[in-house]
């Protein structure tokens, strides 16, 4: 179980075809593993692909070629119901949250575990419950979404990602419309999935502060292929531009990192 | 009170039941077969679950064909399948069916232009959480346009409310057949002036009625 990654692309490829006749290749040929515990960001301009890539993982898009495993499963081998069945140990955020704008915070939450079965009402209150309190909004509950501030919507979407208890959360570009304070306070709730429910994340951003708060390993993605891979705790020797900006943030935070500690400690002394 | 209206009073309350009851159908079939119908055009929409070019073009041809004859030549060019289904081709119930043969494809066009304006991202998460083609529907797609189908009933009811009146040219009745025939034939202006305030009263209570719901349902 240790070995194998909880998700692997393999060889996957997306074309899209555009109005006037030509071809687009939003995913060249592409092989990705992430590790279970992980948290793995995809990093690139807008329009690289990105997200079709992370799409490919929950077969939001269906790759053209290629292969996809999640937890051992090979995806893109599964017929209607059992797809169904497997993305709900998927979960998804997305950059405009996406939630059901008629339905309360609560039914916005239960909606996933309302899809399958028929569970008692006071087993889906209890898990809504406790997906609230996960992302501190449990007083939120009776709201609409329409009452919430944007990184309060997040935040609900979260809680409605992991209502499923999922092993995977995909995060596409999460933070991109909230402001610095409050995408701040958000990584750090995607760091708390992480480290306390044991979720694994993939996040696809263009911000590469959220990369350097959050992601142990790094796919720089351009022009429809990966680029090159970083693992942001080891000493970088990176190739694209993109991987210098991105070194060169990583090693900014951990100067800053260690004059706080610094400072603190001269504080004490 | 002028001598015609008092003489017309029980008509009246006849014509009021014979327009609701014409009404009553046409909406019911409106929302039972045009609803569906509407959704389904709309799955079949580019980018959609269903989506198929060429069924969406063919049913999508066939709303606009109904929808563009005029009112009068499909009632009456109705009137064969009309007999077949009531056993009558004059009365409000025969006249329910042009009428409810009109408003299933206008409906359905209502219908699949509110389900449009559901957000892409919504019906995309909703697939990501694993819900079916059928939850999507019933659980995203209705739940999000609900204001917007109110609104989309409200306006089929007035509009059909006055096509209801040209039923009387095959004895449907109703106020705009009462309308026609004592206040514009037998030149009685009080009873067309009546008629049409009443008719006024109505299109104004059903808009209110529809936008009080609307607004209600509307959490956006």
């Amino acid at each position: 179980m240790t070995n194998t990654p909880l998700i692997h692309l393999d060889r996957v490829t997306r074309r899209f075809s555009t109005p006037d006749g030509g071809v687009v290749h939003a995913v060249r040929p592409t092989s990705l593993s992430v590790d279970r515990g992980d948290v793995f960001g995809i990093v690139g301009r807008s329009g690289a692909g990105k997200s079709t890539l992370l799409r490919l993982v929950n077969l939001l898009e269906r790759p053209d070629e290629g292969r996809v495993f999640v937890a051992g499963e090979e995806l893109t081998a599964l017929g209607k119901r059992a797809l169904r069945d497997a993305r709900q140990r998927i979960g998804m955020i997305f950059q405009q949250f996406n939630l059901l704008q008629n339905a309360s915070v609560f039914d916005n939450v239960a909606f996933p575990l309302r899809l399958h079965g028929r569970p008692a009402p006071a087993q889906v209150a209890a898990r809504v419950a406790e997906c609230l309190a996960v992302v501190g909004l449990a007083d939120k509950a009776r709201s609409y979404p329409g009452q919430l501030s944007g990184g309060q919507k997040q935040r609900v979407a979260i809680a409605r990602a992991l209502a499923s208890r999922p092993d995977v959360l995909l995060c596409d570009e999460p933070t991109s419309a909230l402001d610095a304070e409050t995408t701040e306070s958000l990584l750090l709730t995607l760091r708390e999935v992480n480290l306390r429910l044991g979720v694994t994340i993939v996040i696809v951003t263009h911000e590469l502060p959220v990369v350097t708060t959050l992601c142990r390993h790094v796919a720089v993605f351009e022009d429809g292929a990966i680029a090159e891979h970083l693992v942001l705790d080891e000493p970088l020797a990176p190739a694209t531009r993109l991987g210098r900006e991105l070194a060169a943030l990583a090693g900014a935070r951990a100067t800053a990192h260690t004059l706080g500690v610094v400072a603190r400690e001269a504080v004490h002394a | 009170m002028p001598e015609n209206i008092v003489a017309l009073l029980p008509e009246l309350g006849v014509a009021v039941g014979q327009t609701a009851l014409m009404l009553a159908i046409g909406l019911a079939s409106a929302v039972v077969l045009g609803g569906p119908l509407g959704v389904w055009l709309f799955l079949l929409g580019p980018g959609q679950s269903l989506e198929h070019r060429g069924v969406h073009a063919v049913v999508g041809w066939i709303v606009n064909l109904v929808r563009s004859f005029p009112f009068i030549i499909l009632l009456v060019a109705l009137v064969p399948f009309t007999r077949a289904l009531t056993g009558s081709s004059i009365g409000p119930v025969a006249a329910a069916v042009p009428l409810s043969f009109a408003a299933i494809p206008y409906f359905a066009r209502l219908v699949e232009q509110n389900l449009r304006d559901v957000p892409r991202g919504v019906i995309e998460a909703a697939h990501a959480m694993g819900a079916s083609d059928l939850q999507v529907v019933v659980r995203v797609l209705l739940v999000e346009a609900r204001s917007g189908l109110v609104l989309a009933l409200t306006v089929l009811a007035i509009s059909f409310l006055s096509y209801s009146a040209v039923a009387g040219v095959v004895g449907g009745g109703g106020i705009g057949d009462l309308a026609i025939r004592y206040g514009y034939y037998r030149f009685q202006t009080d009873v067309m002036v009546l008629t049409v305030a009443l008719l006024v009263v109505i299109v104004q209570l059903l808009q209110w009625g529809g936008n009080a719901l609307a607004r209600r349902l509307d959490k956006r």
